[in-house]
């Protein structure tokens, strides 16, 4: 002890501290940090493939290092992708949104341009740059024993307010929009309420635990199956387009009948 | 009558004679029989003999009623199985995505009348769409009679007695898409329980008066359902007596033509025609409305969820008559200010003095435009629309403002399926509240002078037959067929109205009014502007046939 005590004043003493300490902060974040199970484990090969399809279809926004990049005005061109994890991958390019098809208020949904197999080794890629959100297995979105109800309640106090009660989609400010949610697979939804693509909050496990999201998933699949039990649903926009039925489609019935009536008999 | 049982020919068999031969008898002696105690035979003549004109656009007043009839018919059958109560209950009904769910029995009920009554879901349908054409109807069958001018003397008092039943259609229809207690009604109630409390001094207190407590409480949707399906229905009905009783008295308005006078009306007598026609007419509405009630969602409550007073859903409008009062709440910027520690809130009360004006201005029209005019006289046959330019300028404009303030309200709609910026289109909205009505006024004037000026054209000169004739020195003339007397009578008949000037106890006021109204309209052709034209014709068909010879053929053809 004596020694030690001897060399506390040392002026590397408190460096090494210094270390210890962030190496302890460090490790325990790395220990404890929200994460959903490794689903999928990807090779080197995979992360190799993923880093040359990068470098040729992503790097020119996202940088060759994926670390963003800005223009010179400070406009961001495309964000650091350091830490979005696997999930993000598979959600922008297995929808399409990834690679951007031109800049705007939003990246559209549009027929993939990545394969499967180049969009798992893009993904691999970007979860080996630093830990993040992997692509759900089939268990975390099977639908048996989920809680439709449940699904429900929390899809309309969290999600109707931007994707509407029926999921149709809905506007946000200055052009961007909240898409429509019917038809849209089951993983690319889990995905986007783990990574909060575009301008979509982030819903990690915390905040809407795993099984509460299946449930989500699991309700939202259960109204695309159910169709529209009263008839032809005119998009599930709600009054405005039953309005402008009535106006066009009923009023038209109405006044060829009123004319039929009212012509002269010949 | 029973001394007119005709006889059957021989060819008929016996038993069939004597059956229908009974009937009649049965049917004379049963009409005698009632007749003696109701003396209606005198009525029922009257009504039968009754004489109404013929034309498509009449018969909007007809829709509205027989919708009416229909909303009476299918809310009767949903009153049978909707529960107004607002008790919470577990539903444990057949919707699956909803079992579990804690919910109030009136939303309960109503997912059990949408799934598992029979007919239920076609008769809620049927319900709300046949609302939506009684609205739809009543609109169109104002615009008739607005641009029509048939709202002038002697029915002022019938105009009112439309509009309110217009506002009592909205009140109806509002009262009606709250009942079932899901989250989409529940988000109108909550606008109209802010706009009754940014009424200052005593809108809190009408709030907590309307739902007994602070919002939403136990108590509105029980007393909703007294307003909707006793209070309001009542009132409509005997307006609507009120109305048919007025249509009666007045006779029902013409449009000008030959032999169409201010003391006649020209048409068909309600027995058999009209019977006929508007049995068949009922049945037609009924069609069409089942029709679309079986093929087309309306209002799937099951997808708004129970009600609760967190979420608000993307896309949250009010049915197409309600439209309207949401969008100057969407179109006013957030302006509020405190006094003695009360809030004022100018984007609450502001649009709610537009919308108040804007109703007050329809209902108040008639009024308006006989104090500009001066005109004391009754009117039965109707202002063809081109000939009174302000008026319709001023209708359409009306619309146009209409139709702002309901598109204002469907900002977000537009947004996502134009893909447009939601704050541009709020902007956009802005501007066109105030500018719209004013370009659009002055447009469909000018259009309407066009009219006039092309009317009188014709009047005078009659149909171009796109036969041109060069005459020896060069000039080209086209041959025109004049109108027969019936055609031109219409174009001719409609009174000459001038600006008055101020002075002699017509005021400064109303001397503007009348230069507003009147200054630019072009008076109708006189007889001897007809004469002259007709004598003009003669000449140049003189003309014509004598360098001619009637031939009109271009010379190739006739060489042929």
């Amino acid at each position: 002890m004596k020694a030690l005590a001897a060399r506390r004043h040392h002026p590397l003493a408190f460096v090494a501290i210094l270390l210890l300490a962030l190496v302890a902060t460090g490790g325990l974040y790395a220990a404890f940090q929200p994460r959903s199970a490794q689903a999928e484990s990807y090779s080197q090969d995979d992360v190799d493939k993923g880093e040359e399809l990068f470098l040729a279809n992503c790097a020119s926004c996202h940088g060759t290092n994926a670390q963003g990049m800005q223009d010179d005005s400070g406009n961001t061109l495309g964000p650091s992708l350091i830490g979005v994890g696997a999930a993000a991958v598979d959600f922008q390019v297995g929808t399409g949104r990834m690679p951007m098809q031109n800049s705007g208020a939003q990246a559209w949904r549009k027929p993939p341009q990545m394969n499967d197999e180049q969009t798992r080794q893009l993904a691999a890629y970007v979860a080996s740059l630093g830990p993040g959100p992997s692509v759900p297995d089939e268990e975390a979105l099977s639908s048996k024993d989920a809680d439709l109800e449940n699904g429900g309640n929390i899809f309309r106090v969290n999600c109707a307010m931007c994707h509407n009660a029926a999921g149709a989609g809905g506007a946000l400010t200055r052009g961007k929009f909240a898409p429509s949610l019917s038809g849209v697979e089951s993983k690319h939804i889990y995905e986007a309420m783990e990574t909060g693509p575009q301008n979509m909050p982030v819903f990690n496990d915390d905040n809407i635990s795993a099984s509460d999201k299946r449930d989500v998933v699991a309700y939202l699949k259960a109204l695309d199956e159910q169709g529209s039990p009263g008839g032809i649903s005119l998009g599930s926009f709600g009054p405005v387009t039953e309005g402008l039925y009535a106006w066009t489609i009923v009023l038209s019935l109405l006044v060829g009948c009123a004319v039929w009536l009212g012509a002269k008999a010949k | 009558m029973a001394t007119t049982t005709p006889t059957r020919p021989s060819t008929e068999a016996p038993e069939d004679s004597g059956s229908e031969g009974r009937m009649l008898k049965l049917g004379a002696v049963g009409g005698d029989w009632l007749d003696r105690r109701v003396s209606g035979a005198g009525l029922v003549r009257f009504f039968g003999r009754k004489i109404f004109p013929d034309h498509w656009s009449f018969m909007f007043g007809e829709v509205a009623l027989y919708s009416f009839v229909i909303l009476l018919i299918s809310g009767t059958y949903l009153t049978m199985f909707f529960v107004p109560s607002m008790d919470e209950v577990v539903y444990d009904g057949i919707y699956a995505p909803l079992q579990g769910a804690h919910m109030s029995k009136a939303y309960e009920s109503t997912l059990h009348i949408s799934f598992e009554v029979k007919g239920g879901l076609l008769f809620r349908q049927m319900h709300h769409w046949s609302c939506l054409v009684f609205m739809v109807a009543i609109f169109v069958h104002m615009f008739r009679v607005f641009f029509t001018g048939a709202f002038r003397k002697p029915r002022e008092l019938n105009w009112l007695v439309g509009f309110a039943l217009m506002v009592l259609g909205m009140v109806a229809g509002f009262t009606g898409y709250s009942l079932p207690d899901d989250v989409l009604s529940g988000n109108g109630l909550r606008v109209v329980d802010g706009l009754m409390k940014g009424i200052p001094i005593v809108g809190t207190y009408i709030s907590m008066l309307l739902f007994g407590g602070e919002f939403p409480g136990h108590d509105i949707i029980p007393r909703f359902f007294t307003i909707h399906i006793l209070l309001v229905p009542a009132a409509i009905l005997g307006l609507i007596a009120i109305h048919m009783v007025m249509l009666v008295l007045h006779k029902h308005t013409q449009y000008p033509g030959p032999g169409r006078t201010e003391r006649n009306v020209v048409g068909f007598p309600v027995f058999p025609v009209y019977a006929a026609k508007a049995g068949g007419f009922f049945f037609l509405v009924f069609g069409i409305i089942t029709l679309i009630s079986a093929t087309t969602a309306i209002n799937s409550i099951w997808v708004y969820g129970p009600y609760d007073p967190s979420p608000v859903s993307a896309g949250s409008q009010p049915d197409w008559y309600m439209l309207w009062t949401d969008g100057g709440l969407r179109l006013i910027p957030g302006w509020e200010f405190t006094i003695f520690g009360y809030t004022v809130s100018l984007n609450i009360l502001l649009p709610m003095v537009v919308y108040g004006g804007l109703l007050a201005f329809l209902a108040l029209y008639p009024f308006i435009e006989s104090w500009v005019t001066g005109d004391d006289r009754e009117h039965h046959l109707l202002d063809l629309p081109y000939n009174a330019p302000v008026r319709t300028g001023i209708g359409v404009a009306w619309i146009t403002e209409y139709l702002i303030l309901a598109m204002a309200a469907t900002n977000d709609l537009i947004a996502v399926k134009l893909h447009l910026s939601i704050n541009d289109l709020t902007w956009t909205f802005r501007i066109a509240f105030f500018l719209a009505p004013v370009i659009v006024f002055y447009i469909t004037k000018r259009l309407c002078l066009a009219m006039q000026r092309q009317k009188r054209d014709l009047a005078l000169h009659g149909e171009e037959t796109s036969k041109v004739v060069r005459m020896e020195n060069g000039e080209m003339i086209e041959i025109h067929e004049p109108l027969n007397e019936f055609d031109r009578w219409v174009l001719v008949q409609h009174d000459d109205y001038r600006p008055l000037k101020a002075g002699k106890g017509v005021s400064a006021l109303r001397a503007a009014a009348t230069s507003f109204f009147f200054k630019d309209q072009l008076a109708p052709v006189t007889p001897t502007e007809l004469r002259e034209a007709l004598e003009h014709a003669g000449h140049e068909r003189h003309k014509i046939d004598e360098l001619t010879g009637g031939d009109y053929r271009t010379p190739d053809v006739r060489s042929h």
